[in-house]
């Protein structure tokens, strides 16, 4: 008798509509196109910087233009949600031990969330936006 | 003892992965806000230029970009095996040399400032 192992298709591009779980993963997974686009735009960024002042206003006008606000907008939402299911799955990827006790789970998320608001609010307080 | 490049790949991607989750949306808000024409005093030029000719300045800025670029760059992989394309080696050649071709333009224009 030979063995037959069992082999279960997979429909490569659309394994994902099968449960909602796996559509919840997939809409953090696209997160990662905007955020690796927008980190383009950093380093372009940083080149019109260095370029000179003349440079930089042109970078801040074209950053203006109606694509880059929708472009932004949707990057904005990315790095929002990313930021918000990395911090609920710390809990996850590091518990934490006391003595005999894990520390609840809530607790190392809401860490996470109120040190994200801490360093957000001083970032824009650094920048003048106060 | 086996030997894996995986912990080379895997500290920067989840050094930046937290990187990222901290600091991306607030740089996003910042440039959103110079988008809707609002720009915030710390995205003049003096000051902005200021702030990147400072040593520890050029240090965060060039922490912040490297990371998240790694970082966006292992994760676009997993998204594109996730979305079908199995071409694993070419993708991941692609993604890993722009983040490292990345890092390094942007270090050069931090010490060009």
């Amino acid at each position: 008798m030979s063995r037959r192992p069992l082999v279960r298709e997979v429909p490569p591009t659309t394994w994902y509509f099968r449960h909602p779980r796996y559509l919840r993963y997939m809409s953090r997974e696209i997160t990662s196109i905007f955020i690796g686009a927008y980190c383009v735009l950093l380093v372009v960024g940083l080149q019109r910087l260095s370029a000179g002042p003349a440079a930089w206003e042109g970078f801040l006008a074209a950053l203006r233009s109606p694509a880059s606000v929708v472009f932004q907008f949707l990057c904005l939402v990315a790095a929002v949600y990313h930021a918000a299911t990395w911090f609920n799955a710390t809990q996850k990827a590091m518990p934490l031990q006391i003595g005999e006790d894990f520390v609840p789970g809530n607790v190392i998320s809401g860490a996470h969330y109120a040190a994200w608001v801490v360093l957000s609010v001083v970032v824009l307080l650094l920048a003048g936006v106060f | 003892m086996a030997k894996s490049h995986k912990p080379v790949v895997w500290f920067p991607f989840a050094a930046g992965g937290t990187v990222i989750a901290f600091c991306i949306p607030v740089i996003v808000l910042l440039t959103f806000l110079a988008a809707l024409g609002h720009v915030p005093a710390g995205l003049g030029y003096e000051k902005l230029h200021a702030f990147a000719g400072n040593g520890l300045g050029k240090l965060i800025l060039f922490g912040v970009v490297a990371l998240s670029l790694w970082s966006s760059a292992h994760r676009l992989r997993c998204t594109c095996f996730d979305f079908g394309l199995r071409a694993d080696t070419l993708v991941a050649t692609v993604l890993y040399l722009a983040a490292i071709i990345g890092s390094i333009a942007s270090a050069l224009f931090l010490l060009r400032i």
